[in-house]
């Protein structure tokens, strides 16, 4: 079975390696600053105990007052799993960095997000609509989308 | 004198027979040689994510069946443990047996698709596949006898499947899994050690390991680089652990080992079911549930091994009886993402063998 991290022991490391990068623990997940993202990704991918070499899904969802990007990890190494999370309280242009330089499997995944969620992700290589074209006025996963 | 070249863009797709759907390349040639490629996605899409906000939970199965509609069942399967996961519910025991015998069958049936077509883009044409179309019609024989359907099932519910299995269905299950070992050496007899096959797929389109983990490859694309990660084994859902079976493994990561997962796959899958034939217990199929659904208030993400690889089921509820938000991850669309690298440098006969070995459904890539 994967086994899913205990999000404070994790958040502990974190704070450690990269310094005031937590924003707060979920019951299931940690919510990690925006600005810290990338130094955390490449910890948590490099760092031998977690080896985070795997990211499952990238997706993203509208809360009204903010948005979420959620990154589900796994390591096939250790067979475990972590759940990160970053918010976004801006709606015009919410931007989050992107972690297509840590792991490739975000690209696609992080132009779908920006396609149907509005949300720009800063150093995607090639942030383009993925689905719809690109005179297409909107981003219909948005909840005020109708 | 040297001759001036200049590199030839060609659109392969969306209308073509080797795409497998609606399915754009935007190919830079130089010559025949492949030097940059671009997937240009989109064109079936449905908006399912979004329908499914305002659907309830039960409605919501009907629309997996219209995302890899070569493997309806296992998607189905996915979004009902997703949602029995977040939710508590528990499924009786026949319901599980039912469930990995049509989601191991929906395996078969898939990888056969995968390996005829597979040997249509290699230029056999129409060929082999109509030998694997012999053995896939059988299988939508017997889904046809559980539910009525051919393609897409709407087979599992909630807490369970949405009726019993007839009569008549074992002695035919019994029938195809006693006889399908030997369509299977047929195939490798014809196939896996047929020279043209050999020459046209060893070596070619290599993903490294590293790239498959790194750019997320799951499913037969991953293992055949070498990465022994079956979600049955690694994080098992249902009732895999109780089943003896072996996650077979390539080396090389090239459309070779690609072809010759799937068809051991095909032998693992059968010894699945043999097993569960023979465990199957009576009673109950469907749990009984206070309709319409409500889920408490929360998230989760299911995932499963679905024929194609890692299909995963992202769920927020607010306890309303539609989910708030429905995230499907689709695994040939993050397959698709080191395509690029595995086309570079290789001729445009060969793009056409690295595509089809990736095995996709453009009915979850755009949703």
């Amino acid at each position: 079975m994967t086994v899913a991290l205990d999000c404070e022991q994790v958040a502990r490391r974190l704070s450690q390696a990269v310094p005031d990068s937590v924003l707060s623990l979920e019951k299931s997940a940690i919510v990690v600053k925006g600005e810290k993202l990338k130094e955390v990704a490449g910890f948590l991918k490099g760092d031998p105990d977690f080896s985070f070499d795997y990211l499952a899904n990238l997706t993203a969802v509208d809360y009204l007052d903010r948005f979420e990007v959620v990154y589900h990890l796994v390591s096939l190494t250790h067979n475990h799993s972590l759940v990160l999370k970053v918010r976004c309280y801006e709606r015009l242009k919410p931007t989050v960095p992107s972690v297509v330089g840590v792991w490739r499997a975000a690209d696609f995944q992080e132009r779908e997000v920006y396609d149907l969620m509005g949300i720009v992700f800063q150093g995607h290589p090639n942030l383009k609509r993925l689905f719809l074209w690109e005179d297409f006025a909107g981003h219909p996963l948005r909840k005020d989308y109708l | 004198m040297g001759l001036k070249t200049e590199p030839f863009i060609l659109n392969v797709g969306p209308q073509h027979p080797s795409t497998h759907g609606v399915f754009r390349m935007r190919v830079t040639l130089d010559g025949e040689v492949v030097v940059d490629l671009e997937p240009v996605i989109g064109y079936l899409h449905r908006g399912i994510e979004k329908l499914a906000e305002s659907r309830t939970y039960t409605q919501i199965i009907p629309l997996t069946d219209r995302l890899d509609y070569l493997a309806s069942m296992t998607n189905n399967f996915g979004y009902v443990l997703a949602v029995e996961k977040l939710g508590g519910i528990k499924v009786p025991e026949r319901a599980e047996y039912l469930r990995i015998i049509m989601a191991e069958l929906m395996r078969i049936s898939s990888h056969l698709m995968a390996v005829g077509f597979f040997l249509n883009d290699l230029g056999a044409m129409m060929t082999p596949v109509l030998y694997m179309w012999r053995e896939r019609e059988k299988i939508m024989d017997l889904f046809e006898m559980v539910c009525g359907q051919r393609l897409t099932y709407n087979y599992m519910r909630i807490g369970g499947v949405s009726q019993d299995i007839p009569e008549e269905f074992l002695p035919a299950l019994k029938r195809f899994i006693d006889e399908m070992p030997r369509f299977i050496d047929e195939y490798e007899q014809l196939l896996s050690e047929n020279e043209i096959l050999l020459v046209r797929t060893k070596g070619v389109g290599v993903l490294p390991r590293e790239t498959a983990i790194n750019v997320g490859a799951s499913g037969p694309v991953l293992r055949a680089s070498g990465v022994k990660w079956d979600i049955r084994k690694a994080d098992t859902y249902s009732i895999y652990d109780r089943f003896d079976f072996d996650v077979p493994v390539g080396n090389a990561g090239d459309c070779y080992d690609r072809y010759w997962v799937r068809i051991q796959e095909m032998r693992q899958s059968i010894r699945i079911v043999q097993q569960a034939m023979k465990q199957l217990p009576a009673g109950e199929v469907c749990a009984k549930l206070k309709q319409p659904l409500r889920l408490p208030v929360g998230e989760v993400y299911g995932h499963i091994e679905a024929p194609k690889g890692e299909l995963g089921f992202y769920l927020v509820s607010d306890n309303s009886i539609a989910p708030y938000r429905f995230h499907v991850r689709p695994p040939t669309l993050i397959n698709l993402t080191a395509l690029r690298d595995m086309v570079i440098g290789w001729k445009i006969a060969d793009l056409i063998v690295i595509f089809g070995s990736i095995d996709v459904c453009l009915g979850e890539i755009d949703r």
